[in-house]
């Protein structure tokens, strides 16, 4: 019996063996955050009061429920899913797009699909062992969150919803990367536009929570249409812990099943190694801007930061849009300005420097995770062996590395000003004061820089020093720092151990910046990124 | 007669793998000189080491006048490189890699850069994901010999091409001999070492085993000789240096060491020679003959 998919579970096999570790640590860290959120729930918000106040708080507050979600009671299941399930369900689908794309773009364009293809294996087994691996990966986090949740002691039908949301979106974003994977050539352009398609379903999901219902009782809230149509907002439409609608769950399955028929539709009618956007004829000389290191890394990392610099701009929209509603309750209601502060993660006192404090912690994790993508491409360089042809010209090892970390940085510094401007913009035009609010904020968001800059820092000096382990290193030390971080009060980390990450040491407003910290800063990044520098140019080229 | 590279006891490890272990090779200003050694003898790690990619653990090492690894972006001014396996940014065309290439190491021919175009019928249109490997090769060799510089690196260069284009990159080298640049030429292909090269070093395992002409390489080596005479040809097994005795009557066939072919040749003079063919040992004889063990050990 031979048919299109003959060799599919050997091919998962081979999945699971090249992803022994790699599933594993997705898996695990993302289960583990769902357990530590649950966890801090009860001793950062004892009672009922408390919950209360916080729930009332981000009600009337839209912008942080774009990062928290519509709250559906007070009990702690309810909390849990509050503050971290929209979070669980990302990373979820990031989790999933990436594995698929490996597993399927990735082996196309180096080749191994072609000798795979050669073997007595059929045409589809590459995508179907793909998909299966991760919805097999889904399942298994799944009731990892359910387990964990019910052993918290929260109920249990509520527990295993909450999993089984997170891993059903995680299925539904597989089954989108297929078809992204269909459509590229590169397995980069796939994962950017499957990412793309995973950031904007949070987004989405976020102003529809957003801009819900409050309910009469002033802490609980249904969110907006557009919840259903995104994966994440799937998730919290199952309301885990308040209802437990299991139906819901149809939906990213149907998304999953239509999103992969398509992908086998689309697979079945293309040669191998090819996408369905062509590749059209480029210029057959290059330009005077391509010519020199500089030139070839602001080449290979201008789509990177594009795509970065729109997301920023993005969410600076929606963030000083959301500032004037934020500064309207602040005028009527005195109490929030305490729980607001606290829910800021910042030590503010004024209480619009908190909001947007807390703002532009989340846009410093954005344009650090922009940074630190575009320092391990110089790693990607060096990993693929394209470097040793660079490094065999009139290219010093300076110049090239010194290359690709001026354009990273100079890009995450034009995005913080963008992020302030933008914000500033939009707020100042309704808030008044237009250039005093623009410059304020432009200040704020660079105030983060320091922080930006001692990850970069740190990323240079990692991919110089243990070239082979650092693009993991890196991706710990970023995930780190903004768990510790931005999101380090929601968890009731010690202050002790929040400290580890530059993100807690940003003051929250020009007015409350001391010089220590910013200096200590801005030594560390200076200090890690010429040591990097240094240890570069003594080391071997490591492919 | 000045010497462009200037290696001697050349040793790199990685870990506890002695990829390197006292590697000498030593290549004469104005010659094609041919770099053989089976897959993982270690030539491509010597060519990276002479690149200043990779650091050398011991010897000295010398690249037309200077440290590889100190004055490494100096000396690249005056070199070209071709890699055995060319890898381009996917997004680029080969037109923009090509110049990118040129202007990195300081500045191309853009006339020489077309002409090389058209000989080696490259689209430089194309990005360079969508290029074969033969394709991707052409590029690299496009890129390094529009450059006119002393020394060209080659290391295995002609992977992937087709016969015409064989010709065409013998075509090249000739022409930059011709105005007396220096090759260093790693190859499989013994028919392009045999055509362009004036010294051959043969590396294994690590350190250099045979270098030399191809002449000196031959002498060293055994001539196969086929003869018919008059008279039945008898004695032969007798002879110092004669191997592989096959004789049939008035017919014999053995290989000879090349220092012995003279007095061999005498002493068949009595049994009455009428015609007599001998072959010179070809590249891949010599070559064969030092990792012949390693063949029959595969066996």
């Amino acid at each position: 019996m031979s048919s299109s998919r003959t060799g599919t579970a050997r091919l998962a096999r081979l999945a699971l063996r090249r992803d022994r570790v790699q599933l594993p640590v997705w898996i695990l860290s993302i289960a583990a955050l769902g357990a530590f959120a649950a966890s801090a729930i009860g001793t950062q918000y004892p009672t009922e009061a408390d919950r209360l106040a916080v729930l009332r708080v981000a009600v009337e507050t839209p912008g942080l429920l774009i990062f928290r979600a519509a709250p559906t009671g007070t009990s702690d299941g309810q909390m849990t899913v509050f503050g971290i399930l929209a979070i669980l369900a990302l990373m979820a689908g990031f989790m999933s797009t990436l594995a698929v794309v490996r597993h399927t773009r990735q082996n196309e364009e180096t080749g191994r699909t072609e000798m795979i293809g050669a073997t007595a294996v059929g045409r589809q087994a590459s995508l179907t062992a793909a998909l299966a691996v991760v919805v097999g990966a889904n399942l298994a986090l799944a009731a990892l969150i359910g387990l964990t949740l019910a052993g918290n002691g929260e109920p249990a039908g509520g527990s295993f919803a909450a999993g089984a949301g997170v891993g059903a979106a995680g299925i539904a974003f597989a089954g989108i990367a297929a078809v992204a994977a269909q459509l590229t050539q590169g397995a980069r352009a796939a994962n950017g536009m499957a990412a793309a398609a995973v950031g904007t379903a949070y987004l989405i999901r976020g102003l529809a929570d957003a801009f819900g219902d409050v309910q009469p009782n002033g802490y609980t809230m249904t969110s907006a249409w557009p919840s259903w149509l995104s994966p994440i907002g799937w998730t919290l439409q199952l309301r885990p812990f308040a209802g437990d609608r299991w139906w819901v769950l149809a939906l990213p399955l149907v998304c999953f099943a239509i999103t992969t028929a398509a992908a086998f539709a689309l697979a079945a009618r293309r040669d191998v190694g090819t996408g369905l956007l062509a590749d059209r004829p480029g210029p057959t000389r290059a330009s005077a801007a391509l010519l020199g290191p500089l030139g070839l890394a602001w080449r290979l990392q201008r789509g990177t930061l594009c795509g970065w610099a729109v997301t920023i701009v993005a969410f600076g929209l929606v963030v000083g849009s959301i500032g004037n509603a934020v500064q309207d309750q602040l005028m009527t209601n005195e109490n929030v300005r305490g729980r607001l502060d606290d829910l800021a993660g910042g030590g503010g006192h004024e209480a619009m420097d908190s909001f947007f404090a807390a703002m532009m912690a989340t846009i410093a994790v954005l344009v650090a995770g922009y940074l630190v993508q575009a320092l391990l491409r110089a790693r990607a360089e060096e990993s693929s062996g394209r470097v040793e042809a660079v490094l065999a010209t009139a290219t010093g090892r300076l110049a090239w590395l010194g290359g690709h970390v001026v354009v990273a940085t100079a890009g995450a510094v034009a995005m913080l000003g963008l992020a302030g401007v933008t914000i500033g913009l939009v707020y100042g035009a309704s808030a008044g004061h237009l250039g005093g609010q623009i410059r304020h904020l432009a200040a704020t968001a660079y105030l983060q820089l320091p922080a930006v800059l001692t990850l970069a820092g740190l990323a240079v000096a990692l991919l110089a020093l243990v070239p082979r382990i650092s693009m993991g290193l890196t991706w710990f030390a970023f995930a780190l720092s903004f768990v510790l971080g931005p999101y380090g009060t929601l968890f009731g980390v010690p202050e002790t151990v929040r400290a580890i990450s530059p993100f807690s040491h940003v003051p929250s407003a020009p007015a409350e910046a001391t010089a220590a910290p910013i200096v200590a800063m801005s030594a560390a990044a200076l200090a890690l990124g010429l040591a990097g520098l240094a240890t570069f140019r003594r080391r071997d080229l490591v492919g | 007669m000045t010497s462009a590279i200037n290696v001697s006891g050349l040793v790199k490890t990685f870990g506890r793998v002695r990829a390197l272990d006292g590697l000498d090779l030593h290549v004469d200003t104005g010659e094609v000189h041919g770099f053989l050694g089976p897959n993982g003898a270690g030539k491509s790690t010597t060519i990276r080491v002479l690149l200043g990619l990779l650091r050398a653990h011991a010897g000295t090492v010398e690249l037309l006048g200077g440290d590889p690894w100190r004055d490494a972006v100096d000396l690249h001014r005056r070199l070209a490189y071709v890699p055995g396996d060319v890898n381009l940014w996917p997004n680029l065309t080969g037109g923009e890699a090509i110049d990118l290439f040129g202007s990195l190491r300081g500045g191309l021919d853009k006339r020489r850069r077309d002409e090389l175009i058209q000989r080696f019928q490259l689209d430089p249109s194309k990005r360079a994901r969508t290029y074969s490997k033969g394709n991707r090769q052409k590029v690299a060799i496009v890129a390094a010999f529009a450059s006119d510089v002393e020394l060209y690196i080659l290391d295995e260069p002609t992977s992937g091409l087709d016969p015409l284009m064989e010709a065409a990159f013998q075509e090249c080298v000739r022409e930059v001999t011709r105005r007396g640049r220096t090759v260093l030429l790693s190859s499989h292909i013994f028919s392009e070492v045999e055509a362009l090269c004036d010294r051959v070093s043969i590396v294994r395992q690590g350190r250099t085993v045979e270098t030399g002409t191809l002449a000196e390489l031959r002498h060293l080596t055994r001539t196969s000789v086929s003869v018919e005479a008059t008279r039945p040809i008898t004695g032969l097994t007798d002879l110092p240096g004669v191997h592989d005795v096959d004789v049939a009557a008035t017919h014999a066939t053995f290989a000879v060491d090349s220092g012995e072919l003279n007095r061999v040749l005498g002493y068949l003079t009595q049994f009455d020679v009428r015609t007599l063919s001998s072959a010179p040992p070809s590249l891949e004889e010599i070559f064969l003959r030092h990792y012949g063990d390693e063949l029959v050990g595969a066996r």
